[in-house]
């Protein structure tokens, strides 16, 4: 067991899994609040554009969008953000599970709005604010808290789903842990333990953090 | 819909400048569009060539429904075990006796919170080391135990929220005209729970039909794989993954509209449903957070 420990990067392999994580998280809260914003817009264009992004990418599996920004994007368009092709495919795994969740992340936040009574949006409108200014005013501020639990669950899956960054190579724990397995026939149980353990050390607080602020940070009604 | 709400009824300067914003908006997702499809085609990805490889019946009969009866019948078995995992750690979580309810509850717990794809590299790992099945069907199996462990645990936490989402009259009903709890649990709670939570079900089926595409990482032969076979046999990789992308949308949003028309029906009969999600992520992601005010859950 010990010399698992030394001979495989597990905690390197589990920090690229939070760098991951990290980063698809602040990725996928921006692009989804921004469809979000789109989705709940007056304009029918807006509208209609949100929709179809959500429900593309929703009913997508993960492991396409991200065999598709290797194997498209990176090889067949060329759009490459580094000379190091590692570096360049966690930059593109960070994209496809930033991609991916901004669905999820839209539809939480949509979910937060209709917490939202609707008398807080008639007496924004009364008081002669504008879409924009009832939106960043008094709707959204309202939608986020009451979306932490949605938000919070979406944030469980990515962490979880960093692990389909290994389909296109990328040294994450999942990759690490076939590897492992592989040549270590009589430790396989052990292993998918300390690999199943170090996702409930990540993803439970995350979980426990999310009950808490929805209990401190919804809005009593 | 409460969206609605957020803005008035248009007057004529709203009209006049959503206008404007429907023109800029239109034109910046035109050029986005535009965009894509040029660099599509500077590669070469739009030739004729490159697609009318799936106009004959060639690539359908021996690439594409192979892989998507590969995955079909993955997703289908996984449904069905994940059905009897979720009804035993489910009711063992609602049961009078202490060590099965804790043991139930660690079970679930522990299998929501671990990746489907590293139970579903470890099962291989497992079944291809110690010979468990063929090594043909050894992939087949791992991307089964995977998806029911995940979804079982899924389905018992709905299984537990929906009995939990009875009224307490139902219950009390059943213990006073003599029934013990398991019966009440069996004969009274359990029928109308699964009714309720009849629409997360179905939006729980694009969750295991999407992550059969997992199986691609194990060398599991389903619709996602076939995208490589056709690459390299006609060299139309990308025009492959587009309509591979295509199948999985159209099957899984047919299956969203599903779960929408179901809850629908059921609410119009005066039901209540848990968790109205249509979001395939997690459904219990919904089901949770049902607050109160919550009956107009987004469907869609």
């Amino acid at each position: 067991m010990g010399q698992l420990f030394a001979q495989y990067p597990i905690f390197a392999a589990f920090g690229l899994t939070i760098v991951l994580a990290i980063f698809g998280a602040i990725g996928a809260l921006v692009i989804g609040t921004i469809v979000a914003i789109l989705r709940v817009s007056p304009v029918g264009v807006f509208q209609r554009a949100g929709t179809f992004y959500v429900d593309i990418v929703r009913n997508t599996p993960l492991t396409l969008i991200m065999i598709a920004a290797n194997i498209v994007m990176i090889v067949n368009l060329g759009f490459s953000f580094s000379e190091d092709i590692a570096r360049d495919n966690i930059i593109w795994a960070i994209i496809a599970l930033s991609v991916y969740h901004a669905a999820f992340v839209c539809e939480s936040l949509r979910s937060g709005v209709n917490t939202v009574p609707v008398g807080q949006a008639e007496a924004a409108r009364s008081i002669g604010l504008t879409f924009g200014q009832s939106l960043r005013e008094v709707i959204l501020p309202q939608a986020f808290r009451g979306a932490i639990t949605p938000l919070g669950n979406t944030l469980i899956a990515l962490i979880k789903n960093t692990t389909v960054a290994t389909a296109i190579g990328v040294a994450e724990i999942a990759g690490l842990m076939k590897q492992m397995q592989e040549f270590n026939n009589n430790l396989i149980l052990p292993i998918f333990l300390i690999v199943a353990i170090g996702f409930v050390i990540l993803t439970l607080p995350v979980g426990l953090l999310t009950t808490y602020l929805s209990n401190r940070l919804a809005v009593k009604r | 819909m409460s969206t609605s709400v957020l803005f008035d009824a248009p007057g004529p300067r709203a009209r006049a400048r959503h206008r404007t914003l429907t023109l800029v908006g239109g034109v910046v997702i035109l050029a986005f569009l535009a965009f894509m499809l040029w660099k599509l085609g500077e590669k070469g990805n739009l030739a004729a060539d490159m697609w009318t490889p799936f106009l004959t019946s060639e690539i359908w009969v021996y690439y594409l429904i192979p892989g998507l009866i590969k995955t079909l019948e993955a997703a289908a078995l996984s449904i069905v075990l994940a059905g009897i995992f979720g009804l035993v750690f489910g009711m063992g979580r609602l049961s009078q006796n202490g060590a099965i309810r804790w043991v139930s509850t660690v079970v679930v717990e522990f299998f929501r919170s671990v990746p489907v794809l590293v139970m579903m590299i470890a099962a291989f790992s497992l079944y291809a080391f110690n010979n468990v099945f063929t090594s043909e069907l050894n992939p087949f199996f791992a991307v089964v135990t995977g998806l029911t462990l995940y979804n079982g645990s899924v389905v018992a936490e709905l299984i537990r929220s929906g009995v939990g989402s009875l009224p307490k009259g139902q219950a009390e009903a059943g213990l006073s005209i003599g029934l013990t709890r398991g019966q009440t649990l069996r004969a009274i709670q359990l029928p109308q729970a699964v009714t309720a939570m009849l629409p997360a079900l179905v939006s729980q089926l694009v969750v295991i039909l999407k992550d059969t595409a997992l199986g691609q990482i194990i060398t599991y032969p389903e619709l996602l794989t076939t995208y490589s076979q056709i690459g390299s046999y006609k060299g139309n990789i990308v025009p492959s993954m587009i309509v591979i992308a295509i199948i999985f949308i159209v099957i899984n949003y047919a299956l969203t509209r599903l779960a929408a028309f179901v809850e629908r029906r059921l609410r119009s009969r005066g039901r209540t449903t848990i968790a109205g999600v249509g979001a395939g992520e997690d459904t219990l992601a919904v089901a949770e957070t049902t607050a109160p005010d919550d009956t107009e859950a987004p469907t869609r």
